[in-house]
């Protein structure tokens, strides 16, 4: 799979041409958030606020409300979690199209909780007006621009740096899942650098004799996508979810509502993180120990159809390595 | 290796030497890791001084509860009563005992030299530095040695200490709560909520030590956000505020023993990013992490700390 560097620095400086309100914002983090390139092609329309969250959301409120289009870049944690009253009552209550990139989501960092995203997805989607969105290729990670401008209101974006993967040709459109298989045994939804991890399995599950049809879910709030809902009424087995996240309130939560109030009676299974806080860790050691990566894949399709599926751990390390975390994404923590 | 005294031999006859070998000791330590891993490099070279003093003579500290080399962490089967702090580090709690905070725990790197050379950690305990499964993580946590507290996530760590100096004045304990921070997340608002709290509260057991490097991630605090006057800001708020510079031990010593009554003290340790290693003036203001591009540049570095740990 090709890897690509710095994808979002290129597409802000397009980003920062096509729409001249927009306006890029930093939380003392420009080149860990790549937006280096835009504030040095645009310096005035670049504000570093420091590290003062609140006041840089409040701030951005204040510029959507006379028209811009602020771009808040910091790590997720800092918004979703620092800022959140800030977030709720002067952006989502406002219904103010201020547009939040939230860096290092769950694994994709070794910087322990502190750094680590790992319910962002849960707390913003319970927000009235707010859209979310996560990507997990360079191609979503393109799709941004357009994306944003299809969303009136306030936009989170569970965001990728450094060196990310290119999974998909075409760009991806707001409340339609990317089909990357069909099949009729079971429905694999994936988010984020989860199906990058979940491609290292399918291959090797299909050549058991599953028919997986296979899903990447990108926006996780609108959760009304007909797409999905055929996935999941077709399988004969069950559904799996696997996200880089908590299973309360993440891409398995929203799944479970559709069935639930769907009427689709099958078991689902919510492959993520149980309820618990990460460690400092590389990303492999974490997906493996915290059971969020391809072995519980495997382990979740044999527990829907009852068989032994004979894969070995050899062939598993053979299959494609997701190495998602460069060398270079360890620094500038 | 440039080594500080061993384990309980620190002599206080001759405090100022000791802590110079610390010092000289964590710049050392922090430049050989940065060489071979990358790291907060910049980071060892503002505030070894202000980790030496404290470590070496000015903090009452009992001898460390932890096992030389930390133990592994496995988080995934964590289980409460099983959880060690890495506060053992620094001794038992005891009301005579002196309590030590770090704010900017990605100033880990130096926290675990400041261990190994005050002969709380063995040397190779910074192999696990890191890596996965262990404690000694590249942002410290509060089972890392030397933490307490999840500080991080900025501005978090001196409000909890400030809980915890409420707490121990009410318990009638004379023991002192020790806080490190950096100077760019003073740009938090939560530092000038705990400021505000500790200084109206009268929390004169507090200690507060700022090192005033003048850097953020981006680059120089000055042309991003700038904090100045901070001695004006700390005295409006309440605080007695003593400046110093930051590489004094003597100086850093006396702003210490600042007598304070009613107020908590916060001393403005004014330091230099690229002290004890000038060939890192060349990335200013650029310092935040540092990671060496070529074997060129390594080798350079190389030779820069064998004069450290061989000087003349």
């Amino acid at each position: 799979m090709k890897k690509e560097r710095q994808v979002h620095r290129k597409s802000l400086l397009e980003w920062g041409q096509q729409q001249p309100e927009t306006v890029v914002i930093s939380g003392d983090l420009t080149s860990a958030c790549e937006a280096d390139g835009f504030a040095e092609a645009y310096p005035d329309r670049f504000i570093n606020m420091g590290m003062m969250e609140q006041n840089m959301i409040g701030f951005a409120a204040g510029l959507a409300r006379e028209g811009l289009v602020p771009l808040v870049h910091t790590f997720g944690v800092f918004m979703y979690r620092r800022a959140l009253d800030q977030v709720e009552m002067s952006v989502s209550y406002a219904d103010l199209p201020v547009r939040m990139f939230g860096f290092l989501p769950g694994v994709t960092t070794p910087g322990g909780p502190s750094h680590q995203a790992t319910n962002d997805v849960a707390v913003l989607r319970s927000l009235p007006n707010m859209s979310v969105v996560e990507v997990g290729d360079a191609a979503d990670i393109e799709s941004l621009y357009s994306i944003a401008r299809s969303v009136s209101g306030p936009l989170y974006v569970r965001m990728l740096r450094g060196e990310v993967s290119r999974i998909f040709d075409a760009p991806f459109v707001l409340n339609r899942a990317r089909i990357l298989s069909a099949g009729t045994d079971i429905a694999l939804l994936t988010s984020g650098v989860c199906t990058e991890e979940a491609l290292r399995a399918t291959d090797l599950i299909r050549d058991a004799g599953m028919s997986i049809a296979h899903l990447h879910v990108t926006t996780l709030k609108p959760f009304d996508d007909p797409t999905l809902f055929d996935a999941i009424s077709n399988c004969r087995l069950g559904v799996i979810t696997m996200e880089n996240h908590t299973t309360i309130g993440g891409l398995g939560s929203c799944v479970a509502d559709v069935m639930s109030t769907g009427g689709i009676g099958r078991r689902l299974i919510k492959i993520g993180l149980n309820d618990q806080y990460l460690q400092g860790a590389s990303a492999p050691y974490l997906m493996k120990n915290y059971c969020m990566g391809a072995e519980s894949l495997i382990a979740a399709v044999e527990s829907l159809s009852g068989q032994r599926l004979g894969i070995t751990p050899e062939q598993l390390a053979d299959a494609m390595v997701s190495d998602f975390v460069g060398e270079n994404q360890v620094e500038a923590l | 290796m440039t080594t500080g005294p061993e384990p309980g031999r620190i002599s206080n006859r001759d405090w100022q030497r000791d802590c110079r070998l610390i010092a000289d000791g964590i710049r050392a330590r922090a430049l050989a890791h940065t060489i071979v891993h990358g790291g907060y490099l910049s980071q060892a070279c503002s505030s070894a001084e202000i980790f030496a003093l404290l470590y070496g003579y000015q903090m009452n500290l009992g001898a460390s509860e932890g096992p030389l080399l930390p133990r592994r962490y496995e988080g995934w089967k964590d289980r409460k009563e099983e959880r060690v702090s890495g506060m053992i580090y620094n001794g038992v709690r005891a009301p005579d005992a002196d309590r030590f905070f770090i704010s900017p725990t990605h100033y880990a790197l130096v926290v675990y030299a400041a261990l190994i050379e005050s002969g709380r950690l063995a040397p190779n305990a910074l192999d696990q530095f890191n890596t996965d499964g262990s404690t000694v993580e590249m942002i410290g946590g509060e089972r890392s040695p030397g933490h307490e507290v999840n500080g991080g996530s900025f501005g978090q760590a001196i409000s909890q200490a400030a809980g915890v100096a409420w707490a121990r004045r009410r318990a009638g304990d004379t023991g002192k709560v020790w806080i490190f921070l950096g100077d760019g997340e003073i740009q938090e608002g939560q530092t000038w909520e705990a400021v505000l709290s500790m200084a109206f509260l009268g929390l004169e057991n507090i200690k507060v030590l700022v090192d005033v490097n003048g850097q953020q991630v981006d680059g120089r605090i000055s042309g991003i956000m700038g904090l100045e006057p901070l001695a004006q800001k700390f005295e409006a708020f309440g605080c007695a505020v003593e400046t110093v510079d930051g590489h004094d031990l003597e100086a850093l010593h006396d702003a210490c023993e600042t007598h304070h009554p009613g107020k908590p003290l916060v001393v403005l340790a004014y330091t230099e990013p690229y002290r004890g290693i000038p060939l890192l003036k060349e990335r200013f203001p650029y310092l935040h992490y540092i990671r060496f591009k070529s074997e060129a540049e390594r080798d350079r570095y190389r030779d820069a700390l064998a004069d450290m740990e061989h000087p003349g």
